[in-house]
């Protein structure tokens, strides 16, 4: 067979070695470009995750099901950001509560030790599929503390949080939010815990617990991670390096995320 | 007003350059974001007529961030080579862009003048530049660099293999590269961005990939792309360092943000280069930058996005790097909205770099929530292709699995080879030869052949 000759399709000889890594190696090709089966294989994936971006998250539904199965009300909001195209655009606005509805958060008495806040994000996929199942596991693991009331929040960032948070007097923040949806997890949850919430507050003041969704960080793992932050946060009152750096969480498997990933 | 232009009945006005180059510059969402961008169409061309109107040396009376307050603006002054500007001194910045077109503008003359440009100049001349502008001048600029290979040369074209995963483990790292070496990519650098940010990870990463190359005397170089602290205390502890990676911006304080001065990054180069590992040349830096980070740190001072780019270039030539990628879509849409604007950003900063003497290669990627796709990629991969890049990104399948974007891919390379012709590194490309990856004329050999390759090449996953 002559060099330049095409291979049949998907027939490169090393895909013994694909066992070893997610990463799409051993393809094959046809002279130089991908065999038709890829390129379809891969245009499906970039499609779900778009979808995953763009999809709008039903709130009221949500926030529904998140009542009934944590036995906690809940209560529906929007950030500053109308819609999608704002919202890619501007991450400011996804930052901050909309006038209207931040009047309608009230400090609760006494403070809360925790405020759980479920937003879209960057997916509402990630969020219709583990909010709920995480947070029954959360709430049974903490079910010793007092919690706020839950807020979900729509056109959300990461720091919507701390406003959400400093206006329902908690002294934790925990926003569960969908990540940037990659090519092969347009599903995954982040979750970030803030001590003393409130607008202002820095990326370093977190915690991070990222790819949460069953083929990552499953959820009685990301549970119980999440669980310890949250005792641990309250006992020495911090969040973010000082914390991190204390405890051996970023050692498990999938708890490591690339920080760019993150919908904040 | 400083600059001012009249349109009809309508006067605009810019109180500073650093304001008209703003103006100036192609819309862009990181722009708008900062508060930066033309408020109208009319605005932007009305900027870039009076910007074609400023004479180059004004660049050279006008900081945009003041020299007392910024480690990058102190560099790109106290290293402004008047005698190399000469030539282009009288010109204003309309006239530079047509005098950068002329025929009789070659590469020896653009390699000469390169440390009399300033970043600010460049920037300012490509804010009036059509995307062909881009490509034929930057097609002109030849920067050649080299460490165990040779980058740069006219006629080729160099791929970075990131053979990156979620873990960091070893065997998919080597999984990956091996995928690489077979489709006859990684001549630029092996290079893996670690998911942890450990030390001990970044040695034992390095050991392999050097045992790797000694295996099969491959000329390559390595990289692990961790914070330049990290490599330096890998250096400390024995470990085989090729290259010293490190992220850079355009001003002192995105710097900061990084964790990086220009002290540290001296201190990194010296270490390197006392190793004495390159055989053909001793270029040892890898930076990367990308447009909207200046902004993201909150330390752009008012200056626009691109020029913010063009002014970490100022800080990647100090080194005389091997390697500089502009990892163009990976910041997200509200710097770089959709593929329009990252092929323009593409084209920008290879132009500007290459006219600044920087070995620019290129990232062609974006994120899923940018209104982009692989189309788009196509598109910025064949004009860059066109234009000269030195080096482009192997990203298996195009799908970076660690850091969750899309890049291109080894069969993007091959396509790029096939279309423009365009050769490997010259030490890389005999290699390819010698193994039998390829044949003599560069094309990859047939699966019969490659079988036995990878079965002898996939031994080092033991």
């Amino acid at each position: 067979m002559a060099a330049d000759e095409p291979v049949p399709a998907g027939a490169d000889p090393w895909l013994a070695l694909a066992r070893h890594t997610p990463a799409r190696i051993a393809l094959g090709r046809v002279g130089a470009s991908l065999p038709s089966a890829e390129v379809l294989r891969f245009g499906l994936a970039h499609a779900q995750a778009r979808d995953a971006v763009h999809r709008a998250l039903d709130l009221a539904a949500c926030a529904g099901a998140l009542a009934a199965a944590t036995g906690l009300p809940a209560q529906v909001v929007q950030s500053q950001a109308p819609d999608r195209a704002t919202y890619l655009r501007r991450p400011d606005l996804g930052r901050r509560l909309a006038p209207a509805h931040a009047a309608t958060l009230a400090m609760a008495s006494p403070p809360p030790d925790l405020a759980v806040i479920v937003a879209d994000g960057l997916s509402a996929l990630a969020v219709e599929a583990h909010a709920l199942p995480l947070l029954v596991r959360l709430r049974r693991a903490l079910a010793d503390l007092h919690w706020a009331p839950l807020v979900v929040a729509g056109q959300g960032r990461v720091a919507l949080g701390d406003e959400i948070g400093e206006r329902l007097g908690a002294r934790l923040a925990l926003i569960l939010i969908g990540e940037r949806p990659g090519l092969s997890s347009p599903d995954s949850l982040g979750a970030y815990l803030t001590y003393a919430p409130r607008p202002g507050r820095s990326d370093a003041e977190r915690n991070c617990v990222s790819n949460i969704r069953p083929a990552g960080l499953d959820y009685p793992r990301a549970a119980h991670t999440l669980a310890w932050l949250v005792r641990e946060a309250l006992q020495r009152r911090v969040t973010g390096v000082a914390l991190k750096d204390e405890s051996a969480l970023r050692l498990l498997d999938g708890a490591a995320a690339a920080p760019d990933a993150e919908a904040d | 007003m400083a600059y001012q232009q009249t349109i009809g009945v309508r006067r605009y006005g810019f109180p500073d350059l650093r304001t008209l180059l703003a103006r100036a510059s192609p819309e862009r969402s990181g722009d708008q974001l900062a508060g930066l961008a033309a408020a109208s169409a009319e605005e932007r061309m009305a900027a870039r007529l009076a910007l074609a109107d400023v004479p180059l040396a004004r660049f050279l009376d006008e900081a945009l961030i003041p020299y007392e307050r910024d480690a990058v603006t102190r560099l790109i002054v106290d290293g402004h080579d008047r005698a190399a500007f000469a030539p282009v001194a009288a010109l204003t910045v309309g006239a530079f862009r047509d005098w950068l077109l002329l025929p009789s503008t070659d590469s020896a003359c653009l390699a000469a003048l390169a440390p009399g440009l300033t970043p600010e100049m460049v920037a300012a001349v490509s804010k009036l530049m059509r995307n062909q502008d881009l490509i034929l001048v930057a097609r002109k600029c030849r920067v050649v660099t080299a460490f165990r290979t040779t980058l740069g040369l006219p006629g080729r074209l160099a791929v970075r293999l990131q053979p990156n995963h979620p873990n960091d483990d070893e065997r998919g790292i080597l999984a990956s590269t091996l995928d690489g070496l077979l489709y006859g990519a990684g001549d630029a650098v092996i290079g893996v961005n670690p998911a942890s940010d450990s030390v001990a990870t970044q040695v034992r990463l390095l050991e392999r990939l050097d045992a790797l190359r000694t295996r099969f005397d491959i000329p390559m170089q390595s990289c692990v792309l961790a914070h330049v602290t990290g490599t330096l205390e890998a250096i400390r502890l024995g470990a085989p360092v090729d290259l010293v990676f490190q992220s850079i911006a355009g001003t002192e304080a995105a710097n900061a943000s990084f964790g990086v001065t220009l002290a540290l990054l001296d201190e990194a180069h010296a270490a390197a280069r006392a190793l004495g590992r390159g055989t053909v040349g001793d270029n040892l830096m890898y930076f990367e930058t990308g447009q909207g980070s200046a902004l993201s740190a909150d330390a752009h001072h008012g200056v626009d996005q691109q020029t913010c780019e063009a002014r970490a270039y100022a800080v990647a030539r100090r080194y005389r790097p091997l390697l500089v990628n502009t990892v163009v879509g990976f910041i997200g849409p509200e710097y770089l909205y959709d593929g329009k604007q990252i092929v323009r950003a593409g084209l920008e900063d290879h132009c500007c770099g290459k006219l600044l003497g920087v070995p620019m290669g290129c990232d062609i990627c974006y994120t899923n929530h940018a209104e982009a796709d692989q189309d788009d990629m196509d598109v910025l991969l064949t004009l860059l292709g066109a234009a000269g890049v030195n080096f482009i990104m192997g990203v298996p399948g195009a799908d970076d699995v660690m850091l969750n974007y899309q890049s291109t891919s080894f069969h993007d390379a091959l396509y790029l080879r096939e279309l423009l012709g365009l050769k490997r590194a010259p030490e890389f490309e005999a290699w390819l030869a010698r193994m039998g990856i390829t044949d003599a004329d560069g094309h990859l050999a047939a699966p019969a052949a490659q079988a036995r390759l990878a079965g002898r090449l996939a031994q080092v996953l033991g």
